[in-house]
């Protein structure tokens, strides 16, 4: 049973209907974005499995390297080759572990023409790069990762990563940190040109 | 003659002697710390995240800062570096998001946000004065000596019937 009461009876003088739609709806919204960002952040980097169609890009290299007579390479004119993704900046301490193994797997392969190394260089300065490049001798395409598009795509955590692509574009292994030796390098690959 | 060649010889070589201390001042040695820290201060470190580059202690945010001072020595303006590093680094690195597409939200997002949320308050602080305002009248209301009928309670109602009988009947 409603009692009459004052509390009843007095006119309800509540917010607008669209005043209500509308903070509910940009709430809603901002829920969303803050749920994406976090999502995105808890998914860590690009696992083997992934296919890197849609992460498709094309980078610059750097004075005095080339792809095929290009001074650009594109990750969509490397299927039908194992790639192998190297991620890496000349502040990084732990990437000079790595980089004789990989010039030394790179020279390898290089003959064969059925793998390709191609070095992104993250956050980096031009002058400290090309000193870092001089220094290893480091051959393999290598180019500046501009605006950090690559990185983002394969949501790096850091340098060094290296992601080792079938001939389908498929993620197959990734290696995060430097490696050990230049076997593993060897044994990763050559499991891949078994395939 | 001989004479004015001598001159015109001696200020030809004076004039290179200046040239060349122009073009010693056009050396990174001669761009201030401060002068760096102004732009690296305008930029953050993305490597370590949330960190101003002039404060970053990082190899990474070094050798950015002698980017700076580099780019300082040939003659870059401020905005010409600030684009080169939003073209290298993306717009992340930069302390104030450019005014343009999706980073506009940040500037009305918010202040919307702040400005609904004291709009909010400002009601709840009203209709709690409203409500106080309501339970004051109705203590009064229960404490002053009113009939029944105006109160509405059927108890009171009877209350002041049998009184009134009472008084009948004396």
């Amino acid at each position: 049973m409603t009692e009459n009461t004052p509390e009843n009876t007095a006119p309800k003088r509540g917010m607008p209907l669209w005043v209500q739609i509308t903070v509910w709806t940009v709430l809603i919204a901002l829920l969303v974005v803050v749920f994406m960002g976090l999502q995105r952040a808890k998914e860590g980097n690009v696992q083997a499995g992934a296919e890197t169609g849609e992460f498709d890009f094309t980078m610059p290299l750097f004075e005095g390297y080339e792809y095929e007579g290009a001074q650009e390479i594109s990750l969509t004119e490397l299927r039908g080759k194992i790639v192998v993704l190297n991620f890496w900046a000349s502040w990084c301490v732990t990437c000079k572990d790595e980089a004789v193994e990989l010039e030394e797997a790179w020279r390898l392969y290089q003959p064969g023409g059925e793998v390709v190394f191609v070095g992104v260089d993250y956050v980096d300065t031009e002058p400290e790069a090309r000193g870092y490049l001089e220094t290893y001798d480091i051959t393999y395409p290598n180019g500046p990762d501009m605006a950090t598009q690559i990185s983002q795509a394969f949501r790096i955590q850091g340098v060094p990563e290296t992601y080792f692509l079938d001939r389908n574009g498929v993620v197959q292994h990734v290696q995060l940190g430097p490696f050990r030796s230049t076997e593993q390098i060897l044994n990763i690959v050559d499991s891949l040109l078994a395939e | 003659m001989k004479k004015f060649n001598i001159l015109i010889l001696l200020v030809i070589a004076l004039s290179l002697f200046s040239v060349g201390t122009v073009a010693a001042q056009g050396g990174t040695d001669e761009i201030s710390d401060d002068e760096v820290n102004a732009i690296a201060s305008q930029l953050f470190c993305p490597v370590c995240e949330n960190t101003p580059l002039d404060v970053c202690e990082t190899q990474a945010c070094k050798q950015w800062r002698e980017l700076i001072r580099l780019k300082l020595s040939e003659g870059s303006t401020e905005a010409e570096i600030k684009e080169y590093f939003v073209a290298n680094y993306g717009a992340r690195v930069l302390s104030e998001p450019p005014r343009e597409g999706f980073s506009l939200l940040v500037y009305f997002v918010p202040p919307a946000i702040i400005l609904a949320g004291l709009i909010i308050l400002f009601r709840a602080f009203k209709q709690w004065q409203v409500d106080d305002e309501d339970e004051t009248d109705a203590s009064v209301t229960e404490a002053s000596p009113i009939s029944a009928s105006e109160t509405g309670d059927p108890k009171d109602d009877y209350l002041a019937r049998f009184e009134e009988e009472l008084r009948k009947r004396d």
